[in-house]
């Protein structure tokens, strides 16, 4: 039996509390016809850590995060979550059970506006069936104000309350980028899974986003697995970071102990033949 | 400087979310209501009922229906003649086989078995997409229409192969056959478009609206962050398809008394229905007005100015008619491309800051 318990685990050097093991994903092996995305990988996620996956190009990263959000079926493998085998299941289900996500190229819709989009990420906690919206009765509308008032309190955490009526498409990138994090936020989510948050943004909202994430962190205690590919924002964020090179696991630990590890230097920095 | 929102300061999320938030379109609103509730039922004759009101009236249901799918589900259907064609002969059907049964009810009742047929022909939409899923429903239109003129129980065996609504009543009023009143079938069509206007922009608003959005935006996505694309999907074409058999069922009973499937809901009220929601404006309630209100009211309009005020002949007027209507559905979508909403919006927004944009 693992130790899922919240309350297991050890305290960090800056005194944040880790917990017990929340998901677990055992021999992973995911192929898409001949090609093996992802080769036998084992780690665990931890309660309460920011656990970061890095890798170069096509190491497989991405991959991994559709298998833990279930939009891929590993054809080895199992995914342990809080304790459980997960039985395969559709993305929606996987939501469901409280794991968020952000995507690499964006995925925000477009037309709607930001409050909206982050309301949709809420949509689990709102049980009204449709002949109680139909009416705008009872449960319907009680539920859309409380939801409202949760959003709101995401809205002004992100610091986005200019742009709350602002259509998506509107946006500029580096907003986009936060507004799609609130959306994954709105879920409440137990697992918080961020593909490459930080990519194409300059170095000022770089340093917001880093500081939301570490926030989001604190305050919610969120759970979180992150793929990036600025070293300097992984080593400073994370506390175990996982590092894969054309679909293997070739390091996992702290970050020290990464950096120190030779295989990882060697698929990163490459190693003179000397 | 009368529309405006300054100094309109809102204290709550319900207040904030209102359907409309500045005070001087929610006056407008109330106007327009008062005045179709109150001061219409004096004014109408029988020519201005059934040459624009009533079909207006109508159509708007259909188009607030399509609208839901099309605009907010993103789900293309070229059906909604055979759609309506369900309504129509629902309503038949329960006419005659319990008389008793209120009129209003049995348009209702149409409604909601027009609702399961489309989730019928909605569920290849969990497979395909786009021009394909339109492909498809066009399907269900010829398949429908062709079962309404080639099964005889549907019209009651009647020789000609057409259905005829019976009269029936509302608070002893007769709302359909012969003996209905221009009034009374403004009234009918009224109540109904005010009430199917409010449950879709209920839909619309809430939980299950965004989740119809966010299949339209990006499916992927939506499924990735929690969304039931069956359950969307399906909802979508039943809640729409509700719509359509309702604006089906009183196209039959009340305005045309009398129908043929072919004739009355072929392919070109599938099209007509499309285009009063492309022109009007996807996903927009109020798009769904203008787009019927174009498409109805503009060719008769454009008649009454050929033929009344410049003393053209008919035949000359029908031609350029559908000519000058072309024109104008080119301009209209070369000049704003998402309809006659996102042009308001646009008026909106600018006349929101006039006359000082600074």
């Amino acid at each position: 039996m693992l130790d899922t318990n919240t309350e297991d685990g050890y305290t960090t050097a800056d005194g944040r509390k880790i917990g017990g093991v929340a998901m677990e994903l055992r021999n992973i092996t995911l192929r898409f016809g001949g090609v093996v995305a992802i080769k036998d990988i084992s780690f665990d996620i931890r309660w309460g850590e920011i656990r970061a996956i890095i890798g170069p190009n096509g190491a497989g990263k991405s991959s991994m995060l559709n298998v833990i959000s279930g939009f891929y079926h590993p054809q080895e493998g199992e995914v342990i979550y809080k304790g459980y085998r997960r039985p395969r299941m559709r993305p929606y289900q996987v939501a469901r059970q409280g794991i968020a996500r952000t995507f690499q190229n964006i995925a925000l819709f477009e037309g709607m506006s930001v409050l909206d989009n982050i309301m949709t990420g809420r949509l689990h906690h709102m049980k009204a069936n449709i002949f109680q919206q139909a009416l705008w009765w009872g449960k319907a509308q009680r539920e859309e104000q409380e939801n409202r008032e949760q959003v709101e309190k995401i809205i002004d955490f992100l610091e986005i309350q200019h742009i709350r009526k602002t259509p998506v498409a509107r946006l500029p990138y580096g907003l986009k980028k936060r507004v799609e994090l609130a959306r994954a936020l709105a879920a409440e989510p137990s697992i918080l899974l961020l593909d490459e948050p930080m990519a194409g943004m300059n170095v000022e909202e770089k340093e917001d986003m880093c500081r939301f994430i570490l926030d989001v962190n604190d305050e919610f205690n969120t759970t979180t697995v992150l793929i990036e590919h600025d070293m300097g924002v992984v080593m400073d964020l994370s506390d175990r970071v996982v590092v894969m090179d054309y679909g293997k696991k070739i390091g996992d630990g702290t970050p020290d102990e990464v950096r120190g590890n030779e295989e990882v230097i060697k698929a990163y920095l490459g190693v003179s033949h000397d | 400087m009368l529309y405006r929102e300054a100094g309109d300061f809102k204290t709550s999320y319900v207040a904030d979310s209102q359907t409309f938030p500045i005070r001087f379109d929610r006056y407008g609103y109330y106007f327009i209501l008062g005045f179709a509730f109150l001061v219409m039922p004096l004014i109408i004759n029988d020519y201005w009922a059934n040459s624009i009101v009533v079909p207006f009236l109508i159509y708007a249901i259909a188009a607030l229906g399509l609208n839901i799918l099309i605009g907010y589900c993103g789900q293309l259907s070229l059906g909604t003649g055979g759609f309506m064609a369900v309504g129509a002969y629902a309503s038949y059907k329960l006419m005659t086989a319990f008389p008793d049964f209120n009129i209003v009810f049995v348009i209702i009742t149409a409604g909601l078995i027009t609702a399961a047929v489309g989730v019928l022909f909605g569920l290849p939409s969990l497979r395909i997409k786009g021009f394909y899923l339109a492909v498809a429903t066009l399907a269900a239109q010829f398949f429908l229409i062709w079962l309404f003129t080639r099964t005889a129980w549907f019209y009651n065996y009647s020789p000609t192969g057409m259905i005829s609504a019976p009269t029936r009543e509302v608070f002893g009023v007769p709302v359909t056959g012969p003996r209905a009143s221009a009034v009374s079938m403004y009234m009918i069509c009224l109540c109904f478009l005010v009430v199917t206007a409010w449950l879709a922009r209920n839909l619309t608003r809430g939980t299950i609206g965004r989740q119809w959005m966010a299949i339209r935006d990006m499916d992927i996505a939506a499924e990735i962050i929690g969304v039931n694309p069956l359950m969307a999907k399906l909802t979508a074409f039943a809640a729409s398809s509700f719509l359509v058999g309702i604006s089906g069922a009183l196209l039959f009973t009340v305005y045309l008394g009398a129908a043929e499937a072919g004739e009355a809901f072929g392919i070109d009220k599938s099209f007509l229905v499309l285009f009063m929601v492309i022109i009007g404006g996807l996903g927009s309630i109020f798009g769904a007005f203008a787009g019927a209100f174009f498409l109805i009211v503009g060719p008769v309009l454009l008649k009454l100015l050929l033929v009344n005020g410049l003393g053209w002949p008919t035949d000359l007027a029908a031609h350029l008619e559908i000519m000058i209507i072309g024109a104008l559905i080119l301009v209209f979508l070369i000049l704003e491309p998402h309809g006659i909403a996102a042009l308001w919006r646009t008026i909106k927004e600018k006349l929101r800051l006039w006359p000082f944009p600074y």
